[in-house]
C-alpha cells in the first residue's frame, strides 16, 4: 500500500473499521509512583537554601582571606568563633533575650492595634476612611525618624523603642490584613452569612481564615519592619538602664574595634532573621494557608 | 435572529395545564395546599454606580413542599436575583417572600444554598469540617452529632474516601457534591441552588443531576433550583417558571414531572424543549412586524 498522500483534499477521510475492546484491570505497572531520588532532593526547600547559604559564606571567607585585613573585614569563621565565644560567655544570650523582649512588646501591641483598625475598616465606611487616612500618613514615615519625639516623650527606655516599634509594625499589618479582608470572594461571604454568622463569629470564623494569606504577610512585613528598627534604634541609644540589646552590642564593640564581634552580631541579627523567617513563618504558613491550597 | 424562523405561531401558547397534557395530573384539580414558599409581588432592584436596575418586577411564585421548582431564563432575567433573595441576601423592592408564612428576613441556614461557583467552600476545613460547618456556625448541633451527621451525608454523595481532604484537593464535580452535602446537612427548609452543574463539564454535570434526583427520592426535600439549561430545568424539576429578561418577569409555569434523564431523547421532551426554546427566543412584542395576539 502507498502512503497516503494530502494531496488531493477533496477527497473525503476514509472509513476506517470500528472495533471494541473491553479493558482488563491494569495490572502492568503501579500508577503511581515515588519520585527519583534527584528530584526528590531537589524539592527540598532547606536543602536548595542550605546550598545558597553555604556559597555566601565560602565567597565570604574566601573574599576575607584575600582582603587579609582582620579589622575591615574578618574572615567568615573568625566571626564564627566570635560567636562561639559571645554565646559561650553568656553575653550574646542575654543580648538577644534583651531585644526579642523588647520587640515581642511591641510586635504584640501592634498587631492588636492593626486588628482593631481594619475591624473597624470592614464594619463601617468612617473606619475604612480613618485607616486608608491614617496608613496613607504614617506608613511612608521612617519608624527611625520618630525616635527623637520618642525619647522626649518616653524617654530613654522601654517605652521609646515599643513605641516606635508598633509604629513600625501597625500600618503594614493593618494595610495587608484589610486587603486581605477585601479580597475575600462573595461567594464565601454570601456563604458565610447562609449560615447564620454574623458580627464578629463572621470575621473570625470567616474573614480572617479566608484573608489569612493577606495577614501572613502583613504579619511578614510587619516582623521584618520591627527588627531592623529595633536594631537601629538600639544603635542609636540601646543602653536602657545599663542593658542594651543587640543593637547595642553591635555599637559597643564597633567603638572599641572588635571587627570580629561587630560581625558576629550583624550575623546573629541575620540569623534570627532567617529562623524567624524560615521557621516560625515556614511553619505557620504550612500548617494553614499551604494546607488549604490557598497559597502555593 | 435565526431561531426566531423556528417558532410555531400554531403552537397554543394558553396558560396551564393545557399545554401539558399529563394523563395523571391534569383529570382532578385537587384542592391545594398552603404553599411552603411564597413569593408575592416581589420586586428586586441593584444598584450600580450610575443607575439603580430592575431585575424582576412583580414576581408571583408557590412552591409547594417536596417541589423540585426550577426557575429557568435567559441570563439578565434576574433568575440568581431572585434565589438571592429568597436567600436573604437582597431584600425586596416591593412585594414579600413568606416561607412557612413568615416573612424572610437575611440570610439563614434554613435556607441553604449551593452556588455555582467552587470557592463557596472555605478552604480550610476538610470535607467533613465543611459540612458540619453549618450545624456548628448556628449551632444546630453539638460537635460530635455535626459531625455524625456530616459522616451520613457525605456518606449519600459518595465521599466518605476524601472526608479529610481538602476541598483544593477534589475535583469540581466533588466540591459541588460536598456543597450539596453541606445543605441537606442542614436540613433546610428549602434547599436553594444557584445553576450548581454550570461550571462542570458535561458528563459530570449528567452525573450529577442523576445523583441529586436519586438524593431527592431519598429524602422529598424542597429544591428551589436556578438554571439556563431547558433540558437540565424539565430533567431536575418537577415544575418550571419561565423568567423572561430585562425586568426578569414571569412568562409561563409548566409541569415536567413526567421527564427524567431516561426520557431525554422521547418525541414528548422533544416537544416540551421546543415549546420552552419557542418561548424563550420568541421576539419582543412590538419589536418585531409580527405582533403579539
Amino acid at each position: 500500500m502507498t502512503l497516503p498522500v494530502a494531496a488531493d483534499a477533496r477527497l473525503p477521510p476514509p472509513i476506517r473499521p470500528e472495533y471494541d475492546r473491553p479493558l482488563p484491570p491494569f495490572i502492568e505497572a503501579p500508577v503511581t509512583r515515588a519520585l527519583p531520588l534527584t528530584a526528590w532532593l531537589w524539592q527540598q526547600g532547606w536543602l536548595r537554601k542550605g546550598l545558597i547559604l553555604a556559597l555566601l559564606a565560602a565567597a565570604w571567607e574566601a573574599l576575607a582571606r584575600f582582603q587579609n585585613n582582620d579589622l575591615l573585614l574578618p574572615s567568615f569563621t573568625a566571626t564564627l568563633s566570635a560567636l562561639a565565644d559571645g554565646f559561650a560567655d553568656g553575653e550574646l544570650v542575654e543580648r538577644v533575650r534583651i531585644s526579642l523582649a523588647v520587640l515581642a512588646q511591641g510586635y504584640l501591641i501592634g498587631a492588636v492595634l492593626a486588628f482593631g483598625l481594619t475591624t473597624l475598616a470592614v464594619s463601617t465606611q468612617f473606619g475604612r476612611d480613618l485607616l486608608s487616612t491614617l496608613t496613607a500618613m504614617f506608613n511612608p514615615l521612617p519608624a527611625i525618624a520618630l525616635l527623637p519625639l520618642a525619647l522626649l516623650w518616653f524617654g530613654l527606655g522601654n517605652g521609646s523603642l515599643v513605641f516606635v516599634l508598633v509604629h513600625a509594625v501597625l500600618w503594614p499589618l493593618a494595610l495587608n490584613t484589610f486587603a486581605g479582608f477585601q479580597g475575600v470572594p462573595e461567594t464565601l461571604r454570601m456563604a458565610g452569612r447562609n449560615y447564620g454568622l454574623t458580627g464578629l463569629s463572621y470575621v473570625w470564623q470567616v474573614l480572617i481564615p479566608a484573608a489569612l494569606p493577606a495577614i501572613l504577610s502583613g504579619l511578614k512585613i510587619g516582623w521584618a519592619f520591627a527588627w531592623r528598627t529595633l536594631i537601629a534604634a538600639e544603635l542609636v541609644f540601646g543602653a536602657a538602664s545599663g542593658k542594651g540589646g543587640l543593637g547595642w552590642y553591635i555599637y559597643q564593640n564597633r567603638n572599641e574595634l572588635y571587627t570580629d564581634r561587630v560581625f558576629a552580631g550583624l550575623l546573629l541579627v541575620i540569623l534570627i532573621g532567617l529562623i524567624v523567617e524560615n521557621v516560625v513563618f515556614a511553619t505557620l504558613e504550612r500548617v494553614t494557608v499551604r494546607r488549604w491550597g490557598v497559597v502555593r | 435572529m435565526t431561531l426566531t424562523a423556528l417558532h410555531d405561531i400554531s403552537a397554543p401558547l394558553a396558560p396551564e395545564p393545557t399545554v401539558y397534557d399529563y394523563s395523571e395530573a391534569a383529570s382532578s384539580p385537587r384542592e391545594l395546599p398552603a404553599p411552603l414558599l411564597r413569593l408575592a409581588g416581589v420586586s428586586l432592584e441593584y444598584r450600580t454606580p450610575a443607575r439603580v436596575v430592575r431585575a424582576a418586577h412583580r414576581i408571583d411564585l408557590d412552591i409547594y413542599q417536596a417541589d423540585r421548582f426550577v426557575l429557568l431564563g435567559p441570563s439578565g432575567c434576574g433568575k440568581s436575583t431572585l434565589l438571592k433573595a429568597v436567600a436573604g441576601f437582597i431584600p425586596p423592592v416591593e412585594g414579600t417572600i413568606t416561607l412557612d408564612g413568615v416573612p424572610v428576613r437575611g440570610p439563614g441556614p434554613d435556607r441553604i444554598v449551593v452556588f455555582q461557583e467552587f470557592d463557596q467552600l472555605p478552604p480550610w476545613k476538610t470535607v467533613l469540617q465543611n459540612v458540619a460547618f453549618p450545624l456548628r456556625a448556628s449551632s444546630l448541633l453539638s460537635r460530635r452529632a455535626a459531625h455524625q451527621r456530616a459522616r451520613h451525608y457525605i456518606d449519600k454523595v459518595g465521599l466518605t474516601p476524601f472526608a479529610d481532604s481538602y476541598p483544593h484537593q477534589l475535583s469540581g464535580g466533588m466540591k459541588q457534591r460536598v456543597a450539596i452535602a453541606r445543605a441537606l446537612a442542614t436540613q433546610p427548609r428549602v434547599l436553594l441552588m444557584d445553576e450548581p452543574f454550570a461550571a462542570l463539564d458535561a458528563l459530570t454535570r449528567r452525573k450529577m443531576q442523576e445523583e441529586l434526583l436519586a438524593l431527592w427520592e431519598d429524602s422529598h426535600f424542597t429544591l428551589l433550583f436556578v438554571t439556563h439549561s431547558i433540558e437540565e430545568a424539565l430533567v431536575v424539576g418537577n415544575r418550571v417558571a419561565l423568567l423572561s429578561p430585562h425586568p426578569g418577569r414571569v412568562r409561563s409555569e409548566v409541569n415536567s414531572h413526567a421527564f427524567s434523564l431516561t426520557s431525554l431523547g422521547s418525541p414528548d421532551f422533544q416537544a416540551a424543549v421546543r415549546r420552552l426554546h419557542d418561548r424563550l427566543f420568541e421576539p419582543e412584542p412590538g419589536t418585531s412586524e409580527r405582533a403579539a395576539p
